[in-house]
Order: structure tokens, then C-alpha cells, then sequence
């Protein structure tokens, strides 16, 4: 997989599928960008779990903290990490012992780790890089227009009237016409860089 | 769902538009509301903390001026936009995001004289200081950056003489020195030029001229390309640091590539309340849907009366980088291969008098002080729009006394060329 430039059909694919999302370093915190991805997953219909060994014994949004990806009793779709790219591969190494394995590895904006990533879709786990799903799930679903975002999508489909809590159709075409290279050109000379 | 590559005419007519999921109406309705209900009390608190996608209040955003905003950021390649009142807004919402009192921007000095008085007097007054620079003169950018500079700023086709500027080589400098450049692409349109592709990390737009295109509508447009890392050395701190206004968020953290174009939303136009009539905003949408047309014929339209101009025997010189004898006419093939604008100056043998005597015999151009309209429209810069500069300030701009500036429309090229002959001849 080129990490610099996803294609829309790969992340639609993960959106589409997965159901089960562990989020690792969710926070409480109302202003921190994991709070909000966590809250706007959930009420896209996603089984959000918390992962923080700071808050075990509290929830998020009604959900319990667990300390660890072991902790969870459940098979889990989707691990969402919300750490520094220098924290990753511990992650990943955890994510690596989990029977059954994850099907998708998603790093946050900010954070990559190719090592890691080339180390999980080894065992052919997809891994996302420097991308946040809430922005990807508003941007398929354009409902991210909202906010004069560049959903790169068009359709001449109308859609249904959106309710709180509905799963958003994530199907419309895509359009790389509407892109934002310069801004992932930027991404890849920032990379190489570091 | 494959991922295509549409053309730049397929975006003209439906980015940021789909079909209004309550009534099925097709054409982009126009909300003319100042507010929006809430759910509950919780999803009005997650719309007010930023932390998810909705509506809340017209200052803030609104629908009609979200598919406009959306539109002009698939057009130019960027990663997201904010809808303003004017041109002018556009670069105050843009530069509170990026100085403090005190601090530099550095701006070319051929620009719309409206744009110089904003930088040398209004700026002033909030401690911003422009220093100016000639985009003949790369090197001139290069000598004029401090420790304080925050930004350059240059237009794409420069105002009133339509010379092209080296967008490439002045990005070079801004990228050099750390900082952004912004790019005023007003009189190019993203169909002539799309200053993201050569190196600009904010582009901002009057949309008054060739994107509403019919004189009919104000407005203006900021674009964030996406490009630019505002996180190092905590220069940019309305983006890297946490914002008070906002509990602690810190938006590049949160909004990634699109941050500056958040920024401008929800501190700028939120608090400085510059916001776009969603009237205005259906009106220019409507006229971005045939920008692709109108600039094609607007450009070949003005090639042809700037060769005729050239040729007639009262006319001393004519600026159109569209011509093979220009100065600007090889930047204009390298970035404008389409075509090099339709705003062009000239100047007559018979000076002042005789510009003041062509303005009052046109029938056909409109004498006023605006430039990308349907019509054809004149106006003599040294009197008018350019008349606050000393004479040396006019000169140096391209706006001398003898310059009579032209905008062309896009009726029958001889038409006006017959008309620019009655009142040139007589």
C-alpha cells in the first residue's frame, strides 16, 4: 500500500466494513481530537471501546475504559491509535497477539510508523497512516461539505435527510479531480524529511 | 465507485452540489436563514466545541455558502475553503490568522490599488506591517525577510497591467524563509491558473469578478491548500497552540490539512463577522457553473482587441502578456497557456486628456471601477481606483496618468473593437 496517497475505494472499504473499533489513548477530554473521533464514530453506529490504563474503573460516553487490546473480550475489527508515531509499534506488537487479529491498523493525523506498518500488513492487516476516520467517514459521506471541506466526492443521487445516530452512505463517486496533491505532496516531503 | 479523474468543467458545475435531501431540489437551494435548529442540547454543544459537522448560526456557515466553498476548493485543488463578504475580507480574515501585532508580511507591489491601500493604511492600524516587494525582482523578496515576516503575497495576474508573476520562484523564497504564500488569483480564475500547483499554500479570491463573472454579486474566498506545516517553532500560534476561544483545541492538531481553512472560520469570520450573503453565494455559484466558457472567450476576446489597440497609431504602448512582444509573455505561456487574463492596460500618445476623452466616448465599454463582468468595462486608473497613490507610487503600480485600463467581456470582439476605433478615431 502507498501510505503517501490512499485510493477512496481502500478507506471506504475499512468504513464499510469494520464494526468493532478499539480506540487506543481515547481521552475524556472534551477538546482533545480522540474524544471527538470517538464520539462521532459512536453515533455513526461503530462499537467504540476505549482503551487507557490512566481512566480503567471510568467511561467514555457510557463506554468502560479497559487498560490493554488483551482486555477486550471481543474480537475487534478496527484498532484506532491515538499516539505519537514514537509510540506505535508497541501497539502494533499487542495488536500482533490478538486472536483473532484486527482486521485494519489506523494511525492518527500525525502519526506513522512505516515499520510498524510494513510489520502488520505482513500478517495482512491494513494499515491507514496520518489520517483521522471521523474526517474520512465525513468526507465519503461529504457530510464534511458542511464545513467547506473538499469532500473530493459528487453525486447526482439525493440522499436521505440525515437523523442523529444514522449510518451515512459512504457510495458516492469519487473524484481524484478534485484533489488535494499539492497538500499530499507536502505530507511526503515532510516524511522524507523527518 | 472508481476513483476518476473528472475534468475541470465536470467540477465547474458539481462539486460541493448534490441534490438537497429534503425536497429533491437540484439546483443549490438558497438558505436565507441566520440560524439552524439543534437536536438536543448535546448536539448543540458538540457543534459549538467544534466537534462535529453541522450548522449553527450564518456567520459561522451556512449550506448555500458551503457548496460555493467546496466548489472553489475542488476548482483550485485545495483542501478546503471559507466564503467571506468581499475580496477584501478574505485578506484581513486571512492575515489575523497568521500575525500579531507587530509582525511583517511581505507583498508585491504591482497589485490592485484597493489592496495596497488596505496593506499601507488599514493594516497599519493593527500593527501589521506590509514591505514591498517587485516580482521583476525575485531577489527583492528574498532581501526583504526578517525574523518578523509571517507571510508573502502576490497575485497571480497582477492588477491594473496584467503582468504574470513567477509564482514558482517566489514560492521558492516563501518556503526558504518558513513561511506561507498567498496567492490573490482573483483575475486569473483557476481555469487560467491554479496557484496551488506552482507552490502557493493559500490562495484567496474577489469571487465579484470572473467566478460570479456578472457584476451582479460581492464576494470573496479564501482556499487552504493543505501544504503548509503550521505546527514548527510555534510561529503560527492561532493554529499550533491552544486556542482559549475553543476550551484548548488546537486546530492544526484537530483539523489536519484543512486547519487554516478552519481557522478562518471559527476565529476569523466568527469573530470578525465579515459573512457572505447566501443570496450572493447562490448568485456566484451560478456563475461558476460557465466560468469555464466565459474565461475562454474573455481571454480570446481581449487578445484581439489588445492586438488591435496595439497596431492603431494613438495608442503609445499596450501591457497584455498575451502578446508575443510582451514582457510577461513568457511566464504568461508557462502559466496561463489558456490564455493571459482579460484585464490589460494601455496607454495613449495624447496622455492624460486624451484617456479622460476615450472614457467619455465609449458607448459600448462601461465607464466604473470593477473588472471581470459579462460587459466590457474601462476605467482610467490614475483618477479613479489607484487615485489615493502619489505620482511615483502610480507609476511604479502601472497605473501612470496616461494608463487607461480595460476589463473585456464577452460580447462580439467587434463590436468592441469597432467602438475602441469610434472613440479613439474621432
Amino acid at each position: 500500500m502507498n501510505h503517501d496517497a490512499y485510493p477512496d475505494n481502500y478507506i471506504r472499504a475499512i468504513l464499510n466494513s469494520v464494526k468493532s473499533i478499539a480506540m487506543v489513548g481515547a481521552s475524556p477530554v472534551n477538546v482533545r481530537p480522540s474524544y471527538f473521533a470517538f464520539k462521532y464514530l459512536a453515533q455513526r453506529g461503530y462499537d467504540m471501546i476505549p482503551v487507557n490504563p490512566g481512566h480503567v474503573g471510568k467511561e467514555l460516553l457510557g463506554k468502560p475504559f479497559v487498560a490493554s487490546l488483551s482486555d477486550i473480550e471481543r474480537p475487534i475489527d478496527m484498532i484506532d491509535i491515538f499516539r505519537n508515531s514514537s509510540h506505535i509499534m508497541p501497539v502494533v506488537e499487542e495488536a500482533l497477539m490478538l486472536d483473532p487479529l484486527p482486521k485494519v491498523i489506523w494511525m492518527q493525523l500525525g502519526a506513522r510508523d512505516d515499520v510498524a506498518a510494513a510489520k502488520a500488513e505482513s500478517v495482512g492487516i491494513k494499515v491507514v497512516m496520518n489520517r483521522c476516520p471521523k474526517i474520512e467517514y465525513g468526507r465519503l459521506s461529504s457530510e464534511i461539505s458542511w464545513m467547506g471541506v473538499n469532500s473530493r466526492t459528487l453525486s447526482s443521487k439525493r440522499a436521505p435527510a440525515p437523523t442523529q445516530g444514522m449510518r451515512l452512505s459512504l457510495n458516492r463517486m469519487s473524484v481524484g479531480g478534485g484533489d488535494t496533491a499539492a497538500s499530499d505532496r507536502a505530507a511526503r516531503n515532510k516524511t522524507e524529511q523527518s | 465507485m472508481s476513483d476518476r479523474l473528472p475534468g475541470f468543467s465536470t467540477l465547474a458545475v458539481h462539486a460541493g452540489a448534490q441534490p438537497d435531501p429534503t425536497t429533491g431540489a437540484r439546483a443549490t437551494p438558497i438558505y436565507q436563514t441566520t440560524s439552524f435548529v439543534f437536536n438536543d442540547a448535546d448536539h448543540a454543544a458538540s457543534l459549538f466545541g467544534l466537534q462535529a459537522f453541522g450548522n449553527i448560526y450564518t456567520r459561522i456557515g451556512n449550506p448555500t455558502n458551503a457548496v460555493l466553498e467546496e466548489r472553489v476548493a475542488a476548482l483550485e485543488g485545495g483542501t478546503a475553503a471559507l466564503a467571506v463578504a468581499s475580496g477584501h475580507a478574505a485578506q484581513v480574515v486571512v492575515l489575523q490568522q497568521l500575525l500579531q501585532p507587530g509582525d511583517e508580511f511581505i507583498a508585491a507591489r504591482k497589485l490592485y490599488g484597493g489592496s495596497i491601500n488596505q496593506f499601507t493604511h488599514a493594516f497599519k492600524s493593527f500593527g501589521w506591517n506590509v514591505v514591498w516587494a517587485d516580482s521583476d525582482d525575485i531577489a527583492s523578496f528574498e532581501r526583504a525577510i526578517t525574523p518578523r515576516t509571517k507571510a508573502i503575497f502576490i497575485e497571480s495576474i497582477a492588477n491594473p497591467g496584467g503582468s504574470i508573476t513567477d509564482i514558482e520562484a517566489i514560492s521558492t523564497v516563501a518556503r526558504k524563509a518558513g513561511v506561507p504564500l498567498i496567492v490573490d488569483n482573483t483575475l486569473a480564475s483557476p481555469y487560467l491558473i491554479r496557484p496551488i500547483d506552482h507552490g502557493a499554500d493559500i490562495v484567496v479570491h474577489s469571487l465579484t469578478k470572473f467566478l460570479g463573472g456578472h457584476g451582479n454579486s460581492l464576494g470573496g474566498i479564501i482556499v487552504d491548500a493543505g501544504t503548509f506545516d503550521w505546527s514548527t517553532g510555534g510561529k503560527y500560534p492561532m493554529l499550533s497552540e491552544p486556542r482559549p476561544e475553543y476550551h484548548g483545541i488546537r486546530l492544526q492538531e484537530t483539523f489536519g490539512n484543512f486547519a487554516f481553512a478552519i481557522a478562518c472560520r471559527v476565529l476569523g469570520l466568527r469573530d470578525l463577522g465579515p459573512a457572505l450573503s447566501p443570496f450572493n453565494a447562490f448568485m456566484i455559484l451560478t456563475g461558476i457553473e460557465t466560468l469555464p466558457l466565459r474565461m475562454q472567450k474573455h481571454c480570446d476576446n481581449a487578445k484581439a482587441v489588445a492586438e488591435f489597440l496595439a497596431g492603431h497609431p494613438a495608442v503609445a504602448s499596450v501591457s497584455y502578456a498575451g502578446l508575443a512582444s510582451d514582457k510577461y509573455n513568457q511566464l504568461a505561456r508557462k502559466y496561463a497557456p489558456k490564455g493571459a487574463g482579460a484585464v490589460f492596460t494601455f496607454s495613449l500618445k495624447g496622455g492624460y486628456d486624451a484617456g479622460v476623452s476615450l472614457v467619455s466616448k465609449l458607448q459600448l465599454f462601461s465607464h466604473l471601477a470593477n473588472v471581470g463582468d459579462t460587459r466590457s468595462l474601462v476605467i482610467h486608473p490614475a483618477s479613479t481606483t489607484h487615485s489615493q497613490l502619489d505620482d511615483a507610487a502610480k507609476v511604479k503600480s502601472g497605473a501612470g496618468p496616461d494608463v487607461v485600463r480595460l476589463s473585456i467581456g464577452i460580447e462580439d470582439k467587434e463590436d468592441l473593437i469597432a467602438d475602441l476605433e469610434q472613440a479613439l478615431g474621432a
